[in-house]
């Protein structure tokens, strides 16, 4: 009697729950409809760009649309000068910001005590949140007069772009080259110190070594960041869409980057013109540059390393 | 040199270092502070701009911004938290799963102004929403994806995997574990995630400048298919497309924008360590 009993009182709540199966049912397929939405968003960023931005690459000969005069009231829509600028500035973020970045990722995780950190921390977070456009405006009216001051023709310059850009890059670079670093075993330290070498002889030659991989990706992800980066480079940068001339003042002179030619011109331009078209296909450019760097950083160090360092990068 | 000088002179550059990175970060923070704080005023953040926008204050700017802001949260969140939802308690280790990280990430390298390209081709003219709060919405919503996954894919799977082991064990469903005893626990975690996202959407220009930002309108939207004015396109405006533009109200703008946003990062940061503090296993 009592075994009936139980099974009973177990069977009623079975009966309940089957009603909202379907509802469960209906839930769980939205969450995995919703799980390759992020495939379907970047297929659909790349479709849009191609759709606009096609026609430029079947109406303008190839050897036009890479050459070197950006000239659109004329028609001539060589994007050189464009790449050349983005290369530049880019090339200059990097090199300030590579050995300050790892400089400090490497103080903030080897050498200052806790309480450093936890001031160094929020700060970098407070970089990160600084809006590039508040960037951008900072260096239009401060420091590009300071840099003509020190004796440029123009403060508006390649160097402007980077030593921002440079700032900008840095929260990436920093956070993920300190996960990096705190990935690598404390027995290594221990064990290098433990042999007689000095903080710095472990960090030089054990610690660095071993978080190498997370290091690069950190730089790589920092030139994407540098790269991709508008607003503040088209405030400070000049706006020239010249070839860039070779010399010793390359970095001192004003040069246009592909962002900015797309934020700037992009207002003026007839929908359907040859020039809308174009500005899309340095949209298509840019889209593949990110594509690469990311896809580069994949294979240095695999998918698995990429994602935790993504989210590094984040926070 | 003896080792123990190498080593005393390497951690002395390293420190130099890092406070040449350090200190021009709070010289900014204080000299936007420093110019701006004279032009804030209940009136600078109430009024329209008047005379050119040389006078008067931010106003439509700034609710602009609120609403963008407000629109990003609507179109982000709900398809950024299923995703991140199925990352961490559905997905399989298998090719699909390894696909969509793919494009996680690489939505995450995308530059923003490939966004906004992306925005004026897909929301403005294909949709046909025209220059609209909606297209922006919809164009900063899908770029803020990534911050908003990620943040929250690593907020739910830090929630112990006993939870689902006895919630599992006592007849709950899947979906009954995840909604009762998985999401509350990643809530403030996966709200960190949504606060840094809208924090770094209230900044953007770049992809609002061909999808809804106005130079300027007199009036405020009245629907979703409106332009409108927003901050940091108007700090762009102001500063370098308008002559003879007030320093003061330049730098109200920046501070303004500056505050907005960094009360999101302050916000994330608060509940993160609130919840650090607060977790019970």
């Amino acid at each position: 009697m009592a075994v009936v009993q139980k099974s009973s009182q177990i069977d009623a709540p079975t009966d309940a729950t089957s009603q909202t199966n379907w509802g469960e049912w209906f839930i769980e397929g939205v969450i995995k409809v919703a799980g390759i939405s992020s495939i379907v968003i970047i297929g659909l960023i790349f479709l849009f760009l191609l759709r606009e931005g096609l026609p430029a690459f079947l109406d303008i000969p190839l050897r036009q649309l890479f050459g070197t005069r950006w000239y659109p009231i004329e028609d001539a829509f060589g994007m050189a000068p464009l790449l050349a600028g983005s290369l530049i500035v880019t090339v200059g973020a990097v090199v300030i910001a590579l050995p300050l970045g790892l400089t400090t990722a490497i103080y903030m995780g080897e050498i200052a005590p806790p309480w450093q950190r936890e001031i160094l921390k929020p700060i970098i977070e407070v970089l990160a949140g600084i809006p590039s456009i508040v960037l951008g405006f900072l260096g239009w009216i401060a420091l590009a007069p300071l840099i003509q001051r020190l004796g440029a023709p123009t403060g508006l310059t390649a160097f402007t772009g980077s030593l921002i850009l440079a700032y900008m890059s840095l929260p990436t670079i920093i956070s993920i080259a300190e996960d990096a670093l705190y990935a690598v075993p404390k027995e290594y330290r221990g064990g290098a110190l433990a042999i007689g070498a000095t903080q710095w002889q472990s960090i030089w030659r054990v610690v660095l070594p071993a978080a190498r991989p997370g290091l690069v990706i950190a730089v790589m992800l920092g030139i994407g960041r540098a790269i991709g980066e508008t607003m503040a480079v088209m405030m400070v940068t000049g706006n020239a869409a010249n070839i860039p001339s070779l010399g010793s003042g390359i970095f001192f002179q004003p040069v246009r980057t592909m962002t900015a030619t797309i934020a700037a011109e992009m207002g003026e331009v007839a929908q359907g013109s040859l020039h809308y078209s174009t500005l899309f296909a340095i949209g298509i450019v840019l889209f593949v540059i990110s594509f690469a760097i990311n896809w580069l950083a994949g294979r240095l160090v695999g998918m698995k390393g990429m994602r935790r360092s993504r989210r590094g990068g984040m926070l | 040199m003896s080792r123990q000088q190498a080593n005393k002179l390497a951690v002395g550059v390293l420190t130099v270092v890092a406070a040449i990175v350090v200190i021009p970060i709070l010289l900014v923070i204080v000299y936007v502070v420093w110019q701006g704080l004279p032009a804030l005023s209940w009136a600078f953040l109430t009024e329209a701009p008047r005379n050119g926008m040389k006078e008067g204050g931010i106003m439509p700017a700034l609710l602009g911004t609120i609403l963008l802001t407000l629109g990003t949260a609507i179109v982000s969140f709900p398809l950024s938290i299923a995703t991140a939802i199925y990352l961490a308690e559905y997905a399989g280790d298998n090719r699909l799963t390894r696909w969509i990280r793919m494009a996680i990430v690489n939505l995450a390298g995308i530059p923003s102004i490939v966004y906004g390209l992306f925005g004026l081709g897909a929301f403005v003219l294909f949709m046909g929403f025209g220059t609209s709060i909606l297209a922006g919405s919809l164009t900063l919503g899908i770029m803020t994806m990534p911050v908003v996954i990620s943040t929250a894919e690593e907020a739910i799977l830090a929630v112990p995997q006993q939870f689902r082991t006895v919630s599992l064990s006592l007849g709950a469903s899947r979906w009954q574990t995840i909604r009762y005893q998985v999401l509350p626990h990643a809530l403030p975690g996966i709200i960190t995630g949504i606060i840094l996202g809208l924090g770094r959407a209230a900044g953007e220009t770049a992809p609002i400048l061909f999808t809804v930002a106005a130079f300027y309108v007199p009036e405020l939207p009245r629907s979703i298919f409106d332009q409108t004015m927003a901050l940091p396109y108007h700090l762009y405006v102001i500063s370098t497309q308008v002559p003879g533009m007030p320093l003061q109200i330049q730098y109200g703008a920046a501070l303004v924008l500056l505050l907005i946003v960094l009360s999101f990062t302050l916000v994330a940061t608060l509940v993160r360590t609130q919840m650090r503090r607060r977790r019970e296993w």
